[in-house]
């Protein structure tokens, strides 16, 4: 009951923050002007597939954190109200979640809707939802880690930085000193431990142009493609999303305000 | 109707409560004392769950305050430094905690909005509030619905003469409604002629608990404010 009002508050906030609309708009223009550039659908979906791989997780990270650190009055004065701990946080969450999706649904899911409204666009469009709220719900955790806002922003960035960049470096790295060995089957299990790349294998293999991945990509097909397959990466995507979550709420209940 | 038992509370190495026990009854005035840093404030917070003991617990009629997050909904919580979002009016706020915490039952009580004439400023941003104004928003909050505990904490701190004087009837009015009440305070000759007992907290224990008259006696003095000056020189 009082949780509607307490995320319909958190909701109300953040739609008339300067940066959400920002994030919308330049989402907006960024998605009209890639399918309006190429004369080819499905490679302005591939320019844009890049696109909210890094941009989507960048902001969702960076304005959650900042968002939870500077609503620390807020959340103080519910927490001295006759409110659940749980659940104000889960409210926070879920105002959160909800507004920056419908940023990514404005943004970059209707010119989507609009130009490319086939398999492999859907994939895109539940994909970066799916980026979106675990991208919050991972910034949740990191600013419960520490008070201070400074360092608590600069851990975002770092985990940011950690799952579109310096984790693929590391997969790169073990690829060359295993060369010898078939890899196929840790690559697998590698992907699932960064949403991102999972999110991009599962969006390329729906665009059929995975024969560009090369060796390894017949192996995902193999095992991404099927239904079986495309499920545990579904369950593997929403637990991305549980376990930060859960973490979060174990953390936050036993927090001193 | 508030009953801590050996409640332990560690920041670090610094024990800000240690193995403090208290038992708050309804009707009665507490005033709770204590130098800077006697842990005063943190013991509000475990009252309020907001700050969660290491050991020891709290009951709240009978009931763990762990479990039963309800009860808060019989407590009006005056913090030490009131601290609201910064971009919404003082009406917002006002209209914001109604819509939570208010039922069907509880009746609303803003007399204090109207007393410190809230109104005529209540488009102006928390923001832009001067320290007096953010206390007396605070005190109306804490009154507004009604409750069954009071809990102010320094709640003179920064009210001018007048403003004091007026919450200081209100909470005689509360007082003589039966309410429990529970008031923190540096400026004791503020409680003078409110408080029905003191605690005394020091480093985090608890001194002592003793009725008004109790502790007049004990110490010789007429004055609460010579009384505790007597006991914290003596110590």
């Amino acid at each position: 009951m009082y949780m509607k009002k307490v995320i319909k508050y958190v909701i109300l906030d953040i739609l008339k923050n300067r940066i959400m609309i920002a994030y919308t708009v330049f989402l907006l223009a960024i998605s009209l002007s890639v399918f309006n550039l190429e004369d080819n659908n499905a490679k302005g979906l591939l320019s844009l597939l890049n696109l909210v791989l890094i941009l989507v997780p960048l902001v969702s990270i960076v304005f959650a954190t900042i968002y939870v650190y500077n609503a620390t009055e807020f959340i103080e004065l519910l927490v001295s109200q006759p409110l659940k701990r749980v659940n104000i946080w889960l409210s926070i969450f879920t105002g959160l979640a909800v507004s920056c999706s419908l940023a990514f649904l404005v943004g970059c899911g209707l010119p989507v809707l609009l130009y490319a409204p086939e398999g492999s666009g859907l994939m895109l469009i539940l994909m970066g939802l799916l980026i979106t709220i675990i991208f919050i719900a991972i910034a949740m955790l990191a600013s419960l880690l520490t008070r201070d806002k400074a360092k608590g922003t600069g851990l975002a960035l770092l985990l940011w930085f950690y799952f579109t960049l310096i984790f693929d470096g590391l997969i790169l790295f073990l690829l060359f000193q295993f060369m010898d060995y078939p890899m196929e089957t840790p690559m697998i299990i590698f992907s699932s431990l960064n949403p991102i790349d999972l999110a991009r294998i599962l969006i390329l293999l729906k665009m059929d142009i995975s024969a560009l991945m090369g060796a390894t990509s017949a192996v995902f097909k193999d095992f991404f493609g099927t239904g079986w397959g495309m499920s545990i990466s579904l369950l593997i995507l929403l637990s991305w999303i549980f376990v930060p979550l859960w973490w979060s709420v174990v953390k936050f209940r036993k927090k001193d305000l | 109707m508030i009953i801590a038992t050996n409640v332990t509370k560690k920041f670090g190495k610094l024990a800000a409560l240690d193995n403090v026990s208290v038992n708050c009854n309804k009707g009665q005035c507490i005033s709770l004392t204590g130098p800077n840093g006697s842990g005063k404030t943190t013991l509000i917070k475990c009252l309020l769950g907001m700050v969660v003991p290491d050991s020891g617990f709290i009951t709240f009629n009978q009931q763990n305050i762990l479990h039963h997050w309800k009860y808060r909904s019989q407590i009006g919580y005056m913090p030490q430094t009131g601290k609201y979002p910064d971009n919404m009016t003082i009406a917002q706020v006002l209209d914001m905690m109604k819509d939570i915490r208010r039922n069907d039952k509880t009746e609303l009580d803003e007399e204090l909005i109207d007393t410190f004439d809230l109104q005529n400023i209540q488009s102006k941003k928390m923001r832009t509030l001067s320290g007096g104004t953010r206390q007396k928003v605070s005190a109306a909050l804490a009154f507004l619905f009604n409750p069954e505990v009071l809990i102010l904490d320094e709640p003179t701190a920064g009210l001018d003469p007048l403003s004091t004087e007026l919450l200081k009837d209100k909470i005689r009015k509360e007082k003589q409604k039966g309410k429990l009440i529970l008031i923190t305070s540096h400026i004791l000759s503020d409680l003078d002629d409110l408080v029905t007992e003191v605690i005394y907290m020091q480093e985090g224990r608890l001194r002592f608990h003793k009725s008004i008259g109790e502790l007049k006696e004990d110490t010789g003095q007429t004055q609460l404010s010579r009384a505790i000056a007597q006991v914290m020189k003596s110590n």
